[in-house]
């Protein structure tokens, strides 16, 4: 089975500042990491060569030092990596990312085998907008399997697949047939400590490098800010409240400070007052 | 061709993209449109957010509110084309048929799909829920449109665009968006991000119908079974009257439960910020901002949240917010009504108390001792 596993370079989201006069983001010094929820698909996948046999390739499209996270995907046990590399892809929405993302995808499927399973996380840290799963799905004319929790069995030879969705209110059991996108959801597995062996390997390994043209792209107007149908037009710090917040007074006594947060917040909400005494009562 | 110039660095205010000239073909779409969540059976109360939302949209540009319905024949479905006119529809467009029963992506993104095709809206909102991020992110690359994710707010520009705005930078900004030259203008909004509009009685009004034209056959997709959650213990953060959350601030997770033992004595719900969740001290369903659960509480008490933009767009919507750190120049007192600059894990234990003592007098005594 060949699977690819699709990662993004993300900015450490704990570590972002914003300049505090610039409002612009203070990328210097930040570290990088790869999107936390595309671990969880790394490892969905990871365990699924381990069980049926075959190649896990992982995918990303960045700037070249997006490298550095792919070789963290072959230490945790990968076995090919592929970087999606150009000029062209800058200031690429959702939808110009899954179209270029959706190339390569297709050019990996000549290059070393079509994939059964392309795997993405449920969203990124970075833009958390969950849109670049489906539209790879769409693009690749693959079945959607988005917000999956558990792998239930895969049918190689009967070409299917169960799982297990998350969906409102309850869980989905599916069936569906091969090959498919999934976007697993987050908290599903725990990723591996990878082998030393995975490391030394992960360390020599070549990573495949592709520009746009290497990938099979024509339409260059379809990449980047050209073939992005959104703009972002500002960005911006929201303001405070013009009202600033009311300061409790502290009281020698925390108590006494807390009796006078209490009347504040009952003063400002008389009614929530009486529901509460009610709801005591009836305990 | 390698010595082609390069194509021009993307400079704010000067991208090629950023004019208005839309092609005379979009020109003809013309309307706001809501994508009505039914799923067994039930709206979604984020469809009704979305018509409230979309009612102002629609007064502004001067146009009619839709509500785009699918599922099947039937009392529920009935019942959603009712409630949908109650929260400000002019009209219906409504796809019958048995598989749309539950939802599966394929006659889904089929059925929305065409309906945009045949009558032409130029905005689309659906919930930003499991299933309408399904939908919404199929949709619009069929269409080859703009969608923009989990907006905390839509507004109608000069030009009579849609400027859509949400978080970004994993919530430490914000921005505003616009799909200036592709229609419809598509946006998914999280539940209780916006208010919840008045219903109001009204005669079921215009409802245009449209065929979905698919056999069961046709979806290679099949659901296998539906389990449930169950009802008992499960955390409903975002409905919740009151919410008491931790962050950062408390220092250790064993200090979790000073937040849980408060919210015990208000029979509040309690969450927490991101770090919380990333630390493993809570689980992932209690966290609230941005990419966790969006909150609109009569109160919130947030104790050692240092309130980034990601926690603050999450909360905004509570009637009161009060906050509790120790910083006195913490974000969070840039939006919380009530502050007390204070060390949470301290403080936590007598507001426990101050709050039993005050609901139940006559557990003064025991409790005092």
């Amino acid at each position: 089975m060949h699977i690819v596993v699709c990662i993004k370079q993300v900015p450490d989201s704990a570590q972002i500042r914003v300049h505090p006069v610039t409002n612009t983001i203070m990328r210097q010094g930040v570290p990088t990491i790869i999107n936390p929820y595309d671990l969880f698909a790394l490892e969905a996948a990871l365990r699924l060569r381990d069980e049926y046999g075959g190649e896990v390739t992982v995918l990303t499209m960045g700037p070249p030092m997006a490298e550095d996270s792919l070789r963290k995907a072959l230490t945790f046990g990968a076995d090919r990596a592929v970087l999606l590399t150009d000029r062209f892809f800058a200031g690429s929405d959702t939808l110009a990312t899954s179209y270029a993302l959706a190339a390569a995808i297709e050019k990996i499927g000549e290059v070393f085998g079509k994939p059964e399973i392309v795997f993405t996380g449920k969203q990124t840290i970075d833009g958390d907008t969950a849109q670049v799963g489906p539209g790879i799905a769409k693009r690749q004319n693959l079945l959607q399997l988005t917000y999956v929790s558990k792998i239930a069995k895969v049918d190689l030879a009967g070409g299917k697949i169960e799982v297990e969705r998350r969906a409102e209110g309850g869980i989905q059991v599916l069936e569906t047939k091969l090959p498919v996108l999934i976007t697993m959801l987050e908290g599903t597995n725990d990723m591996r400590r990878g082998s030393m062996a995975d490391a030394l390997r992960a360390a020599r390994a070549e990573i495949v490098t592709w520009s746009a043209k290497d990938a099979g792209i024509e339409d260059i107007l379809k990449c980047g800010l050209r073939g992005s149908p959104t703009v972002v037009k500002r960005v911006f710090a929201p303001s405070p409240r013009a009202e600033k917040a009311k300061q409790i007074e502290l009281q020698p006594a925390a108590i006494d400070t807390a009796d006078a947060l209490i009347a504040e917040v009952f003063g400002r909400l008389p009614a929530l007052e009486t529901e509460l005494v009610e709801l005591h009562e009836t305990l | 061709m390698s010595n082609a110039p390069a194509a021009p660095a993307p400079a704010a205010g000067g991208r090629a993209g950023m004019k208005k000239e839309l092609s005379e073909h979009f020109k003809a779409y013309k309307g706001v449109w809501v994508f009505i969540e039914v799923e067994r059976g039930v709206v979604h109360p984020v469809s009704y957010e979305l018509l409230g939302e979309g009612r102002k949209l629609a007064d502004q540009l001067g146009v009619e509110l839709a509500g785009a319905i699918l599922g099947p024949k039937g009392e529920a479905t009935d019942h959603a084309i009712a409630e949908t006119f109650a929260y400000g529809a002019d009209l219906v467009y409504l796809m019958e048929d048995p598989l749309l029963a539950d939802y599966r992506n394929e006659p889904f993104s089929k059925g929305l799909t065409d309906l945009v095709n045949t009558y032409k809206p130029e905005i689309l909102l659906l919930g930003a829920t499991t299933l309408g991020r399904d939908l919404a992110g199929s949709v619009a690359t069929t269409l080859l449109t703009g969608l923009t994710a989990d907006c905390t707010e839509l507004a109608v520009d000069a030009d009579k665009s849609l400027a859509a705005t949400r978080p970004t930078f994993g919530g430490s900004l914000l921005c505003t968006i616009y799909t200036l030259n592709f229609r419809p203008q598509m946006a998914t909004v999280r539940p209780r991000v916006m208010s919840m509009p008045k219903r109001q009685e009204k005669p079921i009004g215009r409802v245009v119908t449209h065929p979905l034209n698919m056999a069961e056959d046709d979806i290679v997709t099949k659901i296998l079974e539906f389990v449930a959650d169950r009802q008992t213990g499960k955390v409903n953060l975002a409905y919740a009257d009151i919410v008491v959350a931790g962050g950062l601030g408390l220092g250790a997770v064993e200090n979790m439960q000073l937040v849980k033992n408060l919210a015990k004595a208000l029979g509040a719900e309690y969450g927490c910020s991101r770090p919380i969740v990333q630390k493993g001290w809570m689980p992932a369903e209690r966290q609230i901002g941005q990419t966790g659960k969006t909150i609109r509480p009569k109160l919130y008490i947030a104790a050692g949240i240092s309130g980034a933009i990601q926690h603050r767009v999450g909360v905004e919507g509570a009637d009161l917010i009060v906050a509790v750190n120790t910083d006195k120049n913490a974000p969070i007192f840039d939006f919380a009504h009530v502050g007390v600059v204070t060390d949470a894990i301290r403080f936590l234990p007598a507001l426990t108390e101050a709050f039993t003592r005050r609901l139940s007098p006559h557990n003064r005594d025991r409790l005092a001792g």
